[in-house]
């Protein structure tokens, strides 16, 4: 019989479901749970959470899936990857043997933790050995931020999971791991694809990417005949089911809610793509116009076709730095002329802060429900009910954001009328951690990894 | 014959620093070829003109019957440096799909294109 090896999403951002990882392993059979905790800003925010405790940094989530899944991985199999170690890997492993320990399950986890990916205390060797770190989009050298970076990671592809996973481990740990290498690593590692198989590598990152944002493939923010997707309450996650040639079959569980279709599986093909003919990785540059979809029954698509070639010899390296500091407010105005009161307490609420000799880089204002998302492709938006008006600023002064901060609810008693909405109080001063994206040469980085029992 | 592109087509957009992406796809595979003939750079950076700051790029994918462009400059810095509501990008799909297209009578006809409602229209 051919050989099937499924492989469930649990987890497609810091901040997703916290039931999916438990209803992927509960559903159906299933041999992988794959779960993605990183997005572009989680770096950072985990980098400050170390500072302040050197135990952290890591995606704390994650142990709670671990508690939710744990029966299935120590008496049925189940084997988990997940980017759940954020700038601390061990510590996240620590975090799960503790786990272990608490409910007497330890003698069955052996925990593969990847590192090598923390570019952050390297970062000025390799400034030094002449690694510029240039900006991917503006081309300016890394040396003219050096000072505000606060973390700086290099996406590592699928090699050291498989490693992991050939040591035997039944949880693998990454850090900044692209997305995609979660789900192919345990395809590879399954089948044997060489490092060189092309073609069968860029089909498990499709497969990867059509996994990586959870239920977005199988009915989520779907547009396409969205009325009609059922029980979106219970929205069943994706499982992929792959076989050694490369071809693979997306699907859900039964009984679940949602739908996996040709659309919605295109639409998730489609998200955040850049050239489709070269989606680059580490292990490999993906193909995109070569996929090729097909109904294969109910909630299932099968996915074949794919084709790849050989890999750049860069990797891609996050780069996080403070930026400033923002903040944004809202108040909502309401009938008769919604839209004109809020148009007037936004000129207002201006001279008011050119008054005051505040300076900012940048003042947005947007009216939700008139032009907010599709500016004046949406029409003047005059007759609207009510308007919210929605004003933020960001600039390199503290004291003046906060200030802009105490200018916006006074409006609400001595600016235009039929104003409501401001209960959430003073808007909050965030500092701005900006994204510097760039590349390394490969051969600058060296992952590692152990296996912890 | 008019043709509302929110009724041939569906779409996701997505972020990636400063640049939002929008792939659209035709709801029917012989309607792909009217959004190649129709949906050209310059139809989509005349629309989100006042929008977005930078250049629009468009790549083809006959093979899902979609297309994939790329809008530079759409979010304000992008990422957790922008102010705007849709940072992400995350709603460019529907603005795109506010397009209406002028589709010759014979060929709506023969490719079954759904008329622009009157009543509810135009962009």
């Amino acid at each position: 019989m051919t050989k099937v090896v499924k492989v469930a999403s649990g987890q497609g951002f810091w901040g997703d479901s916290l039931d999916a990882p438990r209803q992927q392993v509960e559903g159906g059979p299933v041999d992988y749970l794959m779960l993605d905790y990183l997005a572009e800003v989680t770096m950072s925010i985990l980098q400050k959470q170390k500072e302040r405790d050197p135990s952290m940094g890591y995606a704390r989530d994650f142990v709670g899936a671990m508690e939710s899944v744990l029966t299935a991985v120590t008496t049925r199999g189940v084997k988990v990857v997940a980017n759940a170690g954020g700038v601390n890997p061990q510590g996240c492993a620590d975090a799960i043997l503790a786990l272990a320990d608490r409910t007497g399950t330890r003698g069955a986890l052996r925990i593969g933790v990847v590192t090598g990916d923390d570019l952050l205390p390297r970062l000025d060797e390799l400034l030094g050995a002449g690694h510029e770190l240039r900006n991917m989009d503006t081309d300016e050298p890394l040396a003219t931020i050096r000072d505000r970076v606060l973390s700086a990671n290099a996406y590592i592809g699928s090699t050291p999971i498989v490693e992991a996973l050939a040591q035997g481990a039944n949880v693998v740990i990454t850090g900044r791991s692209t997305d995609t290498a979660l789900t192919m690593a345990p395809l590879r590692h399954e089948f044997g694809w060489g490092g060189d198989d092309w073609d069968r590598l860029a089909a498990g990152i499709v497969a990867g990417h059509i996994l990586e944002c959870g239920a977005q493939c199988s009915g989520g923010n779907c547009l396409h005949d969205w009325r009609d997707i059922p029980d979106l309450a219970t929205v069943g996650y994706p499982i992929a089911e792959a076989t050694a040639d490369g071809s693979f079959t997306i699907t859900k569980h039964p009984g679940t809610g949602g739908r996996v279709s040709v659309p919605s599986v295109t639409e998730q093909l489609v998200y955040e793509m850049g050239d489709p003919t070269a989606y680059i990785t580490p292990d490999v540059i993906a193909d995109f116009t070569s996929i090729r979809l097909e109904a294969a029954g109910e909630n299932r698509v099968r996915v074949h076709g794919i084709t790849g070639r050989a890999a750049t010899p860069f990797l891609k390296v996050s780069i996080a730095y403070r930026a400033g500091w923002k903040a944004v407010g809202t108040l909502v105005y309401v009938w008769p002329d919604a839209l004109e009161k809020a148009q007037l307490a936004d000129r207002v609420l201006r001279e008011r802060l050119d008054r005051l000799a505040l300076r900012f880089d940048t003042i947005l204002t947007e009216f939700v429900g008139a032009s907010a998302t599709h500016g004046a492709l949406a029409g003047d938006g005059s007759q609207a009910p009510e308007i919210q008006l929605r004003i933020g600023v960001r600039g390199q002064d503290r004291a003046m954001v906060e200030r802009f901060t105490r200018e916006l609810a006074p409006l609400v008693l001595n600016g235009p009328p039929s104003v409501t909405g401001f209960a959430g109080g003073r808007p909050k001063v965030e500092e701005i951690v900006a994204y510097w994206p760039a590349l390394v040469d490969k051969r600058a980085v060296t992952t590692a990894v152990t296996v912890r029992s | 014959m008019r043709v509302r592109l929110v009724d041939i087509a569906h779409a996701r957009s997505g972020d990636k620093g400063d640049t939002a992406n929008v792939g659209v796809i035709a709801l029917r595979p012989e309607w792909y070829a009217l959004l190649v003939r129709e949906l050209t750079v310059d139809r989509v950076t005349a629309h989100f003109r006042g929008m977005i700051d930078g250049a629009v790029v468009r790549y083809e994918l006959p093979n899902l019957h979609a297309l994939n462009f790329l809008l530079h400059g759409a979010l304000d810095g992008g990422g957790t440096l922008s102010l705007k509501t849709d940072a992400q990008g995350k709603v460019y799909s529907t603005a795109l799909l506010r397009l209406v297209l002028d589709v010759p009578d014979d060929e709506a006809a023969r490719l079954a294109l759904p008329a622009a409602p009157a009543a509810r229209g135009v962009a």
